[in-house]
């Protein structure tokens, strides 16, 4: 009897990668139908528009590579980096900016650094990067809660680009930490702010909800291991410290650490963009420093920069130190002296 | 079933796998002795170290026990005739390797008398014998590691004048999944085990012997605790402790670290810590060689998996064909699909089943389908760390994985590479299917061949150094020569003073040939440079022959 041979293990007891993805995926799923929730369709069609976007971007890039379709694109990668920007983006922005912002990621940010486990910075933030740069007045422009808008309306204003005339004083709001920003520059307090009629509890209204929901799924994925701990817990351990800081200094000039870490941006970014393994740090007290080292920019961009909010920037600067973040926190071989 | 708490304290090592242990399947039923074949081939080589050397002629008839191979060498192992009949050849044989390599065995035909050969004198009373001498019986009985290694087990015995270990450990942690001969082992000859711990203590001058057995065993626990409770425990102090069943535990360097807390040191061995660590089934060997004067011809053999129709135990002679004892155990069924020997982690698949089995086989996987990693092309490395998070070397496999792929090869010894015990681990876990462990193994096979090279190269470096130098040399003499002949041309005079004579003389017959010849080609006079350049020429090429006959 003749046997086939092959090189040990013989055996697999993991996920697969497409597992892996899909697993993001799912942990998405809370997040998402609280920002429908509150932020109406659009959110659901950004999905969708980016999903269809990042899938044929991918397959026509495959093509032009001459990798195999089939495997690469049942991979889920691209459709985790197309719903990470659609759910990053205003809810009643125009089809054609996540068009725009999903195709940039892909085939420039994935695909021309060589495609999935090459690309060094993390392809949903450059998409949202170049798309914050050049479209600023529509990556702002964030709908109120309970826009009231309904599926055909939402439809009409998403693919015709312009919002109907009855509807657009409703669709101009800002995002809270867009709203923070602004009124301190007004000379406004803290507390005026905080208790003006776009916040909620903790962060503005609506939005610490979907902050919940996504940590609940950001909380199962770091339970599932498919998420590393590390980067978020350093992350927000860095924005809570830096934050706290500043408040305790100036409690009136600075927002409070609960504000930062309850943001949506904080939350999402920490469990869903900072723990993109491609691009993050890969060793574990890395991961610890590259975390903190994203809380911490995030931190100064959003109180010193000339953006609202730091997320994006602070993943992708972090994102270059990745490489010397690992080569200098490599763990002690077994047997190694302790020194 | 009574479940003991750990007596001592338990460490933990990094990374690991909990596995299914699929040990059910084999375990069920006591171990059967396996039927004795017509044929029989020993290797001559089965264990870490120089083949031994044949004894026994071909034609000779031998009975069982007997001597076949004298080990060669300080690090190497007696071979011996598993059962009586006669040697038919000694030649070479396809063996138990992955691309079916042929090596030297001794085929023996079984006479079926199976009767043994005079017996090396049983010591019963070991403690009356001279510890080196029963270390000198250990090495008769061409005992080796069980576990898997297969390191002559003499050799451990002797960690050398200046070392005095302070712990024995035996080795009960089975390696891996599926494999369940040493916990059978344990079961069935527990008293056996410890009494050959206590003959192996004896030799080693140790005073604590520290049993690691895996928690999912709990038979072979009470099986030991009971053959403890007959005997004294003091000296040396025999420690049985329970081990957490993470893979791999039965590894050397992880069951010292998790029962002794200490690591042994990278590029190390046990006893730069005071540890030398036996497998279970090498202590009952020990015991057999000593007590009843037997040499090693025989092993317990797991035979299983979903490819054979009734997976057990066997006690297998060395030397039986791995198909006959698949046959023995009902043979293959239609799932069959791959054959390994060992485990399913790091044992190795062969191609063909009519290979014997050694003395370090301690399990015949034939694997299903379904038990096998779905083969799947490999995807890009997407650093998600899992295959670090199991590692239990605490290497990084994806930037070792990275360099390898490159043929970085000085990048992967500076993240440790020779630190990687091949495991599976990482491999086994990474969710882009990447072979990680293949990628290892050719790169230390690579560092080896060019650690060769470089040794060959500079052994030609040196050669061609010397003779650049032997070449200066000579030619500076000639030199010498040359001026000395000159001058005296110059003076036109004879040779004169005898004091240096001898050169002279000879320059001045140089230079009397060479107008000879001059004259007899009749060619217009040599300048100066040629009549040296032809004798130069000579002597390079002399040079150059004795080189190449170097
Ligand atoms: S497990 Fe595989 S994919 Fe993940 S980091 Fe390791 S080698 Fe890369
Ligand atoms: S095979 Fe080597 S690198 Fe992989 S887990 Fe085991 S020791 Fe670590």
């Amino acid at each position: 009897m003749r046997f086939s041979t092959a090189s040990s293990p013989h055996w697999f007891v993991g996920p697969s990668v497409s597992q892996l993805m899909r697993q993001v995926l799912y942990a998405m799923l809370p997040g998402l139908a609280t920002l429908v929730w509150f932020f109406g369709w659009g959110v659901l069609l950004h999905v969708a528009i980016a999903s269809g976007a990042a899938l044929a971007s991918e397959a026509v890039v495959l093509a032009l590579r001459g990798k195999p379709l089939r495997l690469f694109l049942g991979d889920g990668s691209a459709l985790v980096t197309a719903w990470l920007l659609a759910a990053a983006l205003p809810a009643f922005s125009p089809w054609w900016i996540t068009t725009l912002g999903v195709a940039f990621a892909i085939v420039i940010a994935k695909h021309l650094y060589g495609g999935l486990g090459y690309n060094p910075f993390n392809p949903a933030m450059v998409g949202y990067v170049v798309l914050l740069i050049s479209f600023p007045l529509e990556m702002t422009t964030w709908p109120p809660v309970n826009p009231g808008v309904d599926f055909a309306s939402s439809v009409q204003i998403i693919f015709s680009g312009h919002p109907a005339e009855h509807l657009a004083d409703a669709l101009s709001g800002a995002t809270p930490l867009d709203a923070v920003k602004t009124q301190l520059g007004l000379g406004l307090g803290i507390t005026e702010i905080i208790n003006g009629p776009a916040f909620g509890l903790i962060g503005g209204q609506g939005w610490e909800w979907a902050a919940m929901a996504f940590l609940a799924g950001g909380l199962w994925l770091v339970m599932k291991r498919v998420a590393a701990w590390q980067i978020p817990a350093g992350m927000l351990g860095s924005l809570a410290l830096l934050s706290g800081i500043f408040y305790a200094l100036d409690p009136q000039a600075h927002a409070s650490p609960w504000f930062h870490l309850l943001s949506f941006s904080s939350i999402y970014g920490a469990f869903f963009i900072a723990t993109d393994p491609v691009t993050a740090s890969t060793t574990p007290r890395g991961r610890l420093l590259f975390g903190a080292g994203v809380g911490a920019l995030t931190y100064l961009i959003r109180c010193f920069g000339g953006y609202p909010d730091g997320v994006a920037f602070a993943v992708l600067l972090m994102n270059i130190a990745a490489p010397t973040i690992d080569y200098y926190t490599q763990p002690r071989v077994f047997g190694a002296r302790r020194d | 079933m009574a479940f003991i708490p750990s007596p001592g304290p338990s460490w933990r090592f990094h990374g690991g796998l909990r596995l299914a242990s699929h040990a059910a399947e084999s375990i069920g039923q006591a171990v059967r002795p396996a039927a004795l074949p017509a044929r029989l081939i020993a290797p001559l080589q089965q264990h870490i170290g120089s083949p031994a050397k044949p004894v026994a002629q071909v034609g000779e008839s031998v009975r069982k026990g007997q001597l076949l191979a004298q080990s060669d060498g300080y690090i190497s192992a007696a071979v011996h005739a598993p059962s009586s009949g006669v040697i038919v050849a000694i030649e070479d044989r396809p063996i138990a390797h992955p691309s079916g390599l042929s090596a030297p065995c001794l085929i023996l035909d079984t006479d079926g008398r199976d009767d043994w050969a005079d017996a090396l004198p049983p010591w019963p009373d070991y403690l009356s014998v001279a510890p080196v001498e029963l270390r000198q019986r250990v090495r008769q009985a061409g005992i080796v590691g069980l576990g898997g290694a297969a390191f002559p087990t003499a050799v451990k015995l002797n960690p050398g004048a200046n070392t005095q270990p302070r712990w024995l450990i035996l080795n009960g942690a089975e390696c891996e999944p599926y494999i369940t001969c040493d916990d059978r082992l344990m079961r069935e000859r527990a008293a056996d085990l410890i009494n050959g711990a206590r003959i192996m203590s004896y030799i080693l001058g140790v005073e604590e012997v520290l049993i690691g057995v895996e928690d999912n065993k709990p038979q072979a626990i009470e099986a030991l605790q009971a053959a403890l409770r007959g005997i004294d425990t003091r000296n040396p102090a025999i420690d049985l402790r329970p081990v957490p069943t993470i893979y791999p535990a039965g590894g050397e360097k992880q069951l010292i670290k998790v029962l002794t807390g200490l690591e042994v040191p990278t590029h190390g061995l046990p006893n730069e810590i005071g540890v030398v660590c036996q497998n279970v089934g090498t202590a009952v060997s020990v015991h057999d060689a000593v007590v009843h004067g037997r040499p090693l011809i025989s092993r317990y053999v797991t035979v299983t998996g979903r490819g054979v129709a009734h997976p057990s135990v066997l006690d297998a002679r060395i030397g039986t064909l791995v198909g006959e004892l698949v046959q023995q155990c009902g043979g293959y069924t239609r799932q069959a699909e791959r054959l390994i020997i060992g485990g399913p982690m790091m044992g190795f698949a062969i191609p063909d089943d009519q290979v014997p089995i050694v003395k370090g086989c301690n399990c015949i996987l034939v694997a299903g389908a379904d038990e096998l990693a779905p083969s799947q092309p490999a995807m890009p490395c997407i650093r998600c760390g899992a295959c670090a998070d199991v590692c239990p070397a605490d290497l990084l496999p994806q930037q070792l994985y990275w360099h390898a792929r490159a043929k970085d090869l000085d990048k992967t010894q500076e993240y440790h590479l020779f630190d990687c015990i091949e495991c599976g681990c990482c491999s086994a876990v990474c969710p882009s299917h990447i072979p990680l462990v293949q990628y290892y193994r050719f790169a230390k096979t690579e560092i080896a061949a060019r650690e060769r090279e470089r040794q060959q190269s500079d052994v030609a470096r040196r050669r061609h150094e010397f003779r650049l130098e032997r070449l200066e040399r000579e030619k500076q003499e000639k030199e010498t020569k040359l001026r000395k002949r000159r001058e005296a041309l110059q003076n036109k005079e004879p040779p004169a003073a005898p004091k240096d004579s001898t050169q002279d003389a000879v320059a001045a017959a140089i230079a009397r040939a060479k107008a000879k010849k001059a004259g007899q080609a009749s060619t217009p006079p040599p300048t100066e440079s040629q009549p040296v350049a032809k004798p130069d020429a000579d002597t390079e090429s002399a040079i150059i022959s004795t080189d190449q006959d170097r």
